[in-house]
């Protein structure tokens, strides 16, 4: 999300307090509201994540380092688990981030509409957000254990014989990907229920005048108007999906074998077993490919954004 | 259906965060009743396993009958690969409690004892250490730590009451071992063979590890050629047997049906119920096993992974857990935690130990012996001991070598998903990898 | 009557849109809550079998007090612990990044791109776990509640920054104008002006990251070690491998830490109906 909305900041220079022109000009927009912001986020997050880069150069076992050049990153390149990591990384970012986008924004006209329960709809939405990563992870090994786990059994029921969901190579990815969802799109949804809450009434009496129906105010009018909403949930889900790895690690810890592996649970993999300098380099890796791929979206989707 | 807490909710909401603001962390329910000139506490880290916690709080309570003055506060911390990174960030940091609980052999070189770690070459108990072990703790001819537990047997735990029914004997080589399987899987369709639980994936790795012995027996160098990068897994015929062994389980159709989803304790429910014949295994599990299934302690017995030759068959042995002080204990408290150190490693600590729960083989310390209710799958490991040569190390303590990704591995040969020589080759990609981390010459 | 209801401004409700809506609601996220409370309240055998049946007996009671009690009643502690790191971390962020994303939302410099990338960067690059230990150390800030609380603010600010300049964004200007002509400084601008006006975005932040914060465990486990510095998720953490086979206890434990989050939602809730209906932005 690079520049917002062009509209609103042209006319910063129309402003009376712009207006005395040349040489310093008093803003109420003062730099010194960065300064407590800047300084917690140097010290605690710049200045280590500087210090990471250095080791990713080094072979280093917490307790000593040395410096060996780009051989990690060479060592990263070739390990095994990484082409499938890498492929699995982006299907699970984009069936992750697409879906929440879809569903929370179904989901938020549902829950703004004129709907029997709506308050109880939006509480039950939300409340797999409110459960810790661990506590989901625990819970759905339960849920999807392929014998014993009610998900299997409701299926049995209808005379489908459901899948190991977490130990067939071919669901397990998947399998993760939908209690992501499960548990993501409540938050999407009220990103969503907030957009659309935000656009001025106005806007749809006019639409009302004009004879637009449901679907046309939809289309015309609620969807551009959420587009910084839609901005904001692919963006973070987008992210989160890239670096997703809480869940995945509770859930199957990349496995069966390396079959659901992505590049955070390969890099959290050489982390545990000690290879400190090899895992920064794999999250060195992991930032530029993560960058390489939002930059250029947020760019881009910021620079349609439509103004208000 | 909309909630509205009321106005009385914040109102109780906002005192309760007050209250909680103002009073400072970790002040409730801690035991300092040690109160008088001369008291000491220490805190001692150990794993969160059910049995290591119950192991740690007897031997603080029976330390402290003996010392009144020291009181050990029991702390856990994951075990496994996190627990690793656990001890090695706080040892980096300089943030370690006054004694700890940890690994010893490979994992121990890791964490840099010569750097790290408080010497106990000159400490009396030494003289009574168990050879083998003493090795597992020591770097530079220096001793660092003292036995917590007891040896364990890296075997398959089988049961008694299967083997009776059908007349079984118990295998010394693998093609009696699949013979025994066969007759198990024909003679009662509700018995599985063989238990596999890849629920938790440590638990794969046994038929490659704790092959071990009969490995070292066919080929007596390999450790050490193992060590320099002259012998792979893949292309020793005896090690890749390990492999193998995982895939070829699979492949008849020997493991439990759920083996994917399966974890320990289900294995163990299995074993102690009869569903399940056999389960290769560490025998370490032994002890929770009993403590959910007090039968098990008579229908459960143990027998060595069998090999190629009958005559060299024999069990690989893990050595027993460490207990460690880091340098960065200081004055009363460093006093104290030798104190403690040396208790466990004495006889009375081993038998506090064994009243905490069924010990998981033989102790490291002399005098110290086996009560004599121990399990029928521990008393089983004592012939193996007794004779010459029918044990040995596992290759963890005799190699630094170790790659990481094996129990992925083995979970994909017993699963099917790839084939037993190809994950043996992948295991020797893992396993080059670790070595270079580790800097070791000629990788 | 929100704005939204006039997307729909058909008369009378869809009862049938209703009724799905509602059952697949309870198939999707009410029997698996239903199932953690159904499992919490199992004795010990019965909870192994991990299907879905009324419970023989009732067992809440004694399930509660054992793992209120086990670890010392490490439970409590971490209770109090996570209350004090989720208030204070929380709140410092909401102050610190609702200014830093006004500014940057409304002052275009030559910054911005830079500033906006550094944001950006916050959410994409994993934390250095070792690194940032010894700065902690080096400020003697490492193994105390403020070091911890600083540590949850600087990696949550990203997230909170991009929420608050998107609605800064939808704020007017000339409300900004208006309060400067009748001569607001900044402060007074945004506190008094501004930072009403964000209530909406400011609950979203508040509840997204009370939640994230009360639910980390990874960070609590490197920089606030040891069990009298337990939080909840540690304690989940701890159980899960001490109650391996003892489901009944482990769900409990997930019920209980789920149990404050939920409240503070169903508190929230109501504001953002309200802030909802009374149209956010107007003014």
């Amino acid at each position: 999300m690079t520049v917002t909305s062009a509209h609103p900041q042209d006319r910063v220079d129309s402003t009376p307090a712009a207006k005395a022109a040349g040489g310093k000009v008093y803003t109420p927009y003062s730099f010194w509201f960065y300064l407590p912001t800047a300084v917690i986020y140097a010290v605690l997050f710049l200045v280590p994540t500087f210090a990471s880069f250095y080791y990713s150069l080094t072979r280093w076992s917490l307790f000593e380092s040395k410096f060996i050049g780009l051989d990690n990153f060479v060592t990263f390149f070739q390990e095994p688990a990484l082409v499938k990591g890498f492929t699995n990384t982006l299907i699970y970012a984009v069936v992750t981030s697409g879906s929440k986008v879809v569903l929370g924004l179904l989901l938020a006209v549902l829950l703004t509409s004129r709907i029997i329960g709506r308050g109880y709809l939006r509480s039950v939405v939300f409340f797999p957000v409110l459960v810790s990563t661990v506590g989901v992870g625990l819970l759905f090994q339960v849920l999807m254990n392929p014998e014993r786990g009610i998900i299997n059994g409701a299926l049995g029921v209808l005379g489908i014989d459901g899948p190991g969901w977490l130990t067939d190579p071919k669901w397990a990815l998947m399998s993760i990907a939908a209690v992501d969802v499960w548990k993501g799109v409540g938050l999407a949804t009220l990103i969503y229920i907030a957009g659309i809450v935000s656009i001025p009434r106005e806007y749809m009496e006019a639409a009302r005048v004009d004879g637009a129906g449901s679907w046309e105010s939809f289309r015309r009018i609620v969807l551009p108007l959420c587009k910084p909403a839609t901005v904001t949930v692919i963006i973070l889900s987008l992210i989160g999906g890239l670096r997703s790895f809480e869940l995945i690690w509770a859930m199957t810890r990349g496995g069966p074998g390396f079959t659901s592996d992505v590049i955070s649970s390969v890099i959290y993999k050489q982390y545990q077993a000690g290879f400190y300098g090899l895992s920064t380099a794999g999250n060195v890796i992991l930032f530029v490919v993560v960058t390489a791929i939002i930059l250029p979206l947020s760019w881009f989707l910021n620079r349609k954004e439509v103004d208000m | 259906m909309r909630f509205r807490p009321g106005a009385s909710g914040l109102a109780l909401l906002a005192v309760c965060s007050l209250t909680l603001a103002a009073c400072s962390a970790g002040s409730l329910g801690s035991s300092d009743d040690a109160g008088g000139s001369g008291a000491v506490e220490i805190t001692y880290l150990t794993t969160n396993q059910d049995q290591d916690v119950k192991e740690a709080e007897q031997l603080a309570k029976d330390f402290h009958a003996k010392n009144p003055d020291i009181t050990v506060k029991v702390e856990t911390r994951p075990g496994g690969t996190e627990g690793d990174n656990i001890i090695k960030t706080r040892l980096s940091t300089g943030d370690m409690v006054d004694i700890f609980n940890y690994n010893t052999g490979s994992l121990f070189n890791a964490i840099a004892p010569q750097k790290n770690l408080l010497s106990v070459n000159d400490e009396p108990w030494v003289k009574d250490l168990d050879e083998n072990f003493k090795k597992t703790v020591t770097a530079d001819g220096q001793v660092y730590g003292a036995p917590l537990g007891g040896f364990m047997g890296g075997a398959v735990l089988y049961s008694i009451p299967v083997y009776q029914k059908l007349g079984l004997k118990v295998p010394t080589t693998w093609a009696e071992f699949m013979a025994n399987n066969a007759k198990i899987k024909a003679g009662d369709p509700g018995v599985a063979p063989v238990i596999q639980t890849y629920g938790e994936t440590w638990t794969s790795q046994l038929f490659v590890l704790g092959d071990f012995h009969n490995v070292s027996a066919a080929e007596p160098d390999f450790a050490d050629k193992y060590t320099k990068n002259e012998a792979k897994y893949a292309t020793s015929p005896a090690a890749v047997k390990g492999f193998e062994h995982t895939q070829a389980v699979h492949d008849a159709g020997y493991e439990n049906k759920d083996f994917a989803s399966a974890k320990l304790p289900d294995g163990l429910k299995m074993l102690a119920t009869g569903k399940g014949a056999h389960y290769p295994i560490l025998s370490g599990v032994v002890a929770n096993m009993i403590a959910t299934y007090p039968d098990a302690a008579k229908t459960v017995g143990l027998f060595a992974l069998p090999g190629d030759d009958a005559s060299k068959n024999g069990l690989t042995l893990w050595t027993p857990g460490g207990l460690y002080i880091p340098k960065t204990t200081e004055g009363a408290k460093l006093d104290a935690a030798k104190k403690f150190q040396a208790f466990v490693a004495s006889p009375d600590g081993c038998k506090s130990q064994s009243a905490a729960g069924a010990p998981t083989g033989p102790y490291a310390v002399k005098g110290c012996t086996l009560p004599d209710d121990v399990p029928q799958a521990i008393k089983d490991m004592q012939p193996y001991l007794d004779k010459p040569g029918g044990s040995s190390l596992a290759l963890e303590f005799l190699s630094p070598v170790k790659g990481p990704s094996l129990e992925q591995i083995t979970v994909e040969v017993g699963s099917g998903i790839r084939k037993a020589k190809d994950g043996a080759a992948r295991y020797d990609e893992d396993v080059k990898k670790q070595a270079q981390q580790l800097g070791l010459a000629g990788w | 009557m929100s704005t939204a209801e006039l997307v729909n401004h058909r008369p009378g409700r869809s009862y049938l849109l209703s009724a799905v809506a509602i059952v697949s609601s309870i198939v999707v996220f009410i029997i698996p809550f239903a199932f953690i409370v159904l499992t919490a309240v199992k004795d010990r055998q019965q909870s192994a079998d991990l299907d879905f049946s009324w419970p023989h007996q009732f067992h809440f009671v004694q399930n509660f007090v054992d793992v209120v009690k086990a670890r010392d009643y490490m439970l409590v502690i971490a209770f109090i612990n996570s209350t004090i790191l989720t208030v204070a971390s929380v709140a410092g962020m909401v102050v610190l990044a609702a200014m830093a994303g006004f500014v940057l939302q409304r002052r275009k410099s030559r910054w911005n791109g830079f500033i906006n990338f550094l944001v950006l960067s916050g959410l994409i690059i994993p934390p250095a776990v070792v690194p940032t230990i010894w700065v902690l150390q080096k400020l003697g800030l490492f193994k105390t509640m403020p070091g911890l609380i600083l540590i949850e603010i600087a990696f949550g600010l990203s997230f909170c920054i991009l929420l608050f300049r998107a609605f800064v964004a939808t704020i007017p200007r000339e409300l900004d104008e208006a309060a400067i002509i009748d001569g607001a400084g900044p402060l007074r601008l945004f506190f008094r002006v501004i930072f009403p006006l964000l209530r909406s975005v400011i609950i979203t932040v508040v509840v997204v990251q009370s939640v994230n914060v009360f639910n980390d465990f990874v960070n609590p486990l490197y920089f606030l070690p040891g069990d009298k510095n337990a939080t909840v998720q540690l304690t989940l953490y701890n159980f899960s491998g001490q109650f391996s086979t003892q489901y009944n206890l482990l769900f409990m434990d997930i019920l209980l830490i789920t149990i404050p989050p939920l409240i503070m939602f169903l508190f929230f809730n109501r504001q953002i109906v309200a802030g909802m209906t009374s149209g956010a932005v107007k003014g």
